[in-house]
């Protein structure tokens, strides 16, 4: 691709991008959000027309009219979010629109070999006939790259496809990716994870503002400059903090949530924790290990079982995420996109729907102090939009985030709980959410932290909790907080030598420990 | 806050060190450190021409404008009070009025197909009362409580045992106009008293009650929508209704309320009907409503997924398929053929509102 330009109602999307992909080669394409790497691809694979510039394919001038067409000149791209249809099986998933057919109809026999097949390579022995839904992200992950090689591609766009994946699948996956270097076809692989694009990637380009600024091999480059470069300045050094000096500085608050032998079906078996104000608790564990679930049922959005929540003290029943509301508790979902934004909707809308109840003045939303609010907040947390009614799906994931952010900011909120609150998005807005909650939490607002990044609870947090097959196993502090001792938590359930209770089999509710 | 040095971190860029109360209301300078980083994907998926997101917003209008100006030219009495006043707007009236309730209960994701069922039972319950010799005012009064109770059970049903809204509302639809036909045993009940009729005859400044009924319906809609808590949650919830909940909106009430004023606004178009024919007709009041308040609604480009309530959009909708009905009959163009036509325009409109991309 040479000199791409690309305009979005007169502003420029791209800006005379160059990228060139080598055959057999891993290509890391590499960008905060909003740098252009999205419109890049889109312009490539036909979903956007360029304005300017041209592209070769194979070594011929193309100009796809549409996805599809790219794909049949071999060229597959695997989108962030899965693009397939969960209710259909795996094979007609990877056959989707390709069905192979015998008199007209679709040939269920030969379908289902030749998907068992391909998944097979990819190290995936699964039931092709059943639905997809059944199976978990990471496969459907799989499936959609089944479906990319099933069509036999010369050029495979991954755009973060890890980002749902666990560490053993981005291994499988990666064990892919070379196997297809291997066989001569091209990947580009957009990840926002440093170690993976090291890993498996032998060039790279770096994007910003629409530009392509460098073009590297990536063993030539060290991550310090590929990191400055991605954000056109200096690195500032990294964001390190104070812990809560142990038990010494905090000890005298009282909680402001308590949770006590939390038990929901199978989700949750027995999660205890406390949360102080001003300080960010980090709450880590494996992928199912009720992360999640634990955050749900301390925002009321699940019912549980049985175990008891206090806030400031009192028992509460948090029958719905309202009441946790008005118990002033804001939750920020792992999932932005389906649990989070009101696409279409403006940033003010998306910003104030938590605090409507409090902006209303006889019913009716007092839209001065909406305004006040909104401008305030977008100042204050550097949010980029055009205008506060700019719709929320247009703005790129990082500044997505902080509106969800600044959603429960405003209602001025004594718990705010914060499920993957840097999944996805660039390495400046993840510095920024996380300078942010650090600032929060020591102006007294307590935060639970969870996140899949371990290096993210360990720099946050001023004490973890270990979760492990939904029981809360350990609760380390200050400088107990390392990498080796999470780990050992998260697999073994003890964190050190002291954290003996759970042996697992007596029910008693082990109070609050943590 | 007890930790000291809240403000002096060493280790923190230097614009985030200087913000201060983050605890309540925001200060300014939190982050410089946090600007300058991701940039605005401006257009996003916004990639059609300009024209065709006019065409959503006016089209119907605009259809509407260029029907008129040929009929205004072509079409022999067209602009005498009599055609435009007692025909059109007349006759636009009641459909414009369901459709802002349609409006509100499409905008929360659902549809309400009872509509027709119930502005029948609603006639039927006010037209009995009345010739039962019951003081007008508790007829109207009865008539709009029965309908709201429809709109309570098509929304519970909704709401709280997560039916889908086509199928909740299609047991009204059916069974609604045989519970009507039951109120009198199916027989026709003729009607003799203005003041419960005033709503169907009268003529306050010569101008039928109906058509200020109307205005002051959508005008009150589109108030509530633009202004109020309610409106913004309906939005909230149909463009995204787990996102709301997650947000802490009562998003079973919102779907809740909005059955409820879409079914009291059918039945209030119900006690018109049957006043305006001086006669309650449980088998043909509100026959085929449902579809020509969905009609209303999609032609002025609203989406049917929800998320969008464009309230004079639903007016001008309704506006638009009587004016083309009456213009086709007008012309002398045979039912069957206007019925073709009339699908035509809404393909049309819908084409026009297509999902990107």
């Amino acid at each position: 691709m040479r000199g791409i330009t690309k305009r979005f109602l007169g502003s420029p999307a791209l800006l005379d991008a160059d990228f060139e992909v080598a055959r057999g080669e891993v290509h890391a394409l590499i960008g905060q959000n909003g740098a252009g790497k999205s419109t890049l691809i889109k312009v490539l694979t036909g979903v956007y027309a360029k304005d300017s510039g041209r592209i070769e394919f194979d070594g011929r001038e193309v100009a796809f009219p549409s996805p599809h067409a790219a794909q049949l000149a071999g060229l597959s791209t695997i989108y962030q979010e899965v693009n397939l249809v969960p209710f259909r099986s795996v094979a007609e998933n990877v056959f989707l629109n390709r069905e192979p057919k015998r008199f007209g109809l679709i040939d269920w026999r030969r379908m289902n070999r030749e998907a068992a097949a391909i998944l097979h390579r990819l190290d995936i022995d699964i039931d092709v006939t059943r639905p997809l839904h059944d199976y978990a992200i990471a496969t459907q992950q799989m499936t959609a790259l089944a479906r990319a090689l099933s069509t036999e591609a010369k050029l495979v766009i991954m755009d973060e496809p890890t980002s749902a994946l666990a560490e053993q699948e981005v291994q499988t996956l990666f064990g892919v990716i070379r196997r297809l270097r291997g066989d001569g076809v091209s990947v580009v692989f957009v990840s926002h994870r440093l170690d993976e694009l090291y890993a498996v990637s032998d060039r790279v380009t770096i994007m910003r503002d629409g530009r392509t600024i460098e073009q590297r091999p990536m063993a030539e480059i060290s991550r310090y400059e590929l990191v400055s470069k991605m954000l056109g300045r200096e690195l500032a050094e990294q964001l390190a903090h104070r812990r809560a000096d142990e038990e010494g500085e905090l000890a005298g608050q009282p909680p402001v949530l308590e949770a006590a032998d939390l038990r929901r079906g199978r989700a949750l078996d027995g999660v205890s924790l406390s949360i102080r104000p001003g300080e960010i608790l980090g709450l880590a564990g494996l992928l199912g290990s009720g992360r999640t679930e634990t955050a749900r049922a301390l925002f009321g959005a699940d019912p549980i079982d049985s175990g008891t929540i206090r806030i400031g003290g009192a028992p509460v029943h948090l029958k719905s995420p309202r009441t946790a509301v008005e118990h002033k508790i804001g939750l920020s979902s792992e999932d932005r996109k389906t649990e989070g934004i009101i696409p279409h909707l403006s940033v003010r809308e998306n910003m104030t729907l938590a605090l409507l109840p409090h902006l209303r003045r006889h019913g009716i939303v007092d839209r001065k102090r909406q305004t006040a609010v909104v401008d305030r907040f977008i100042t204050a947390i550097g949010i980029k939009c055009s205008s506060p009614e700019q719709p929320i799906r247009e703005l790129s994931g990082g500044n997505q985030q902080k509106v969800l952010l600044a959603r429960w900011l405003c209602t001025d909120p004594r718990l705010l709980i914060l499920d993957e609150p840097t999944r996805g998005i660039d390495v400046g807005a993840k510095r920024d959410i996380q300078a942010l909650v650090r600032h929060l939490a020591d102006d007294g607002l307590a935060v639970l932290l969870i996140s899949s990044e371990l290096e993210e609870i360990i720099a946050n947090s001023d004490r973890v909790v270990t979760l492990r097959d939904g029981r809360s196993v350990a609760g380390l502090s200050g400088g107990q907080i390392t990498e080796e001792a999470l780990m050992r938590a998260m697999a073994t359930g003890s964190a050190a030598d002291d954290a003996g209770d759970d042996a697992g089999d007596d029910d008693e509710p082990t109070a609050e420990r943590a | 806050m007890t930790r000291a040095g809240g403000g002096s971190r060493p280790d923190l860029p230097e614009a985030t060190t200087t913000a201060s109360d983050m605890g309540g209301p925001v200060s300014e300078p939190v982050a410089a450190a946090a600007g300058g980083t991701s940039g605005v994907r401006r257009g996003g998926a916004r990639n059609r021409p300009q024209w065709t997101s006019w065409a959503q917003r006016y089209g119907a209008a605009a259809a509407f404008a260029a029907l008129f100006a040929y009929n205004a030219v072509n079409t022999p009495f067209f602009m005498t009070q009599q055609s435009l006043v007692f025909v059109l707007l007349r006759q636009a009236a009641p459909i414009a009025i369901v459709a802002v309730g349609m409006a509100i209960v499409i905008g929360t994701g659902g549809i309400d197909l009872s509509v027709g069922s119930v502005m029948a039972i609603a006639g039927q319950v006010g037209a009995t009362l009345v010739l039962h010799d019951k003081p007008f005012l508790l007829a109207i009064v009865a008539a709009l409580l029965v309908a709201a109770l429809c709109g309570l059970f098509n929304g519970t049903l909704v709401a709280r045992f997560g039916v889908q809204p086509i199928i909740a509302t299609l047991i009204l639809f059916i069974a609604g106009r045989g519970i009507a036909q039951l109120i009198t045993g199916g027989e026709l009940q003729a009607l003799a008293n203005p003041d419960f009729q005033w709503i169907g005859l009268a003529r306050p400044l010569g101008v039928p009650a109906q058509i200020y009924i109307a205005f002051a319906v959508a005008l009150a809609a589109w108030l509530v929508m633009k202004l109020t808590v309610y409106g913004r949650h309906v939005l909230a919830v149909g463009g995204n209704e787990t996102a709301s909940r997650l947000a802490g909106v009562p998003a079973g009430r919102v779907k809740l309320l909005a059955y409820v004023v879409s079914a009291t606004l059918a039945g209030l178009v119900g006690l018109i009907a049957v006043s305006a024919n001086s006669a309650s007709d449980a088998n043909n009041v509100g026959l085929g409503m449902e579809l020509d308040a969905i009609a209303a609604v999609a032609v002025a480009g609203t989406p049917l997924s929800g998320g969008k309530v464009n309230v004079w959009g639903a007016v001008v909708g309704a506006l638009l398929l009587k004016l083309l009905q009456n213009t086709l009959i007008s012309h002398g163009i045979t039912k069957e053929v206007a019925q073709i036509i009339e699908g035509a325009v809404i393909v049309g409109a819908l084409w026009l509102q297509r999902p990107e991309a």
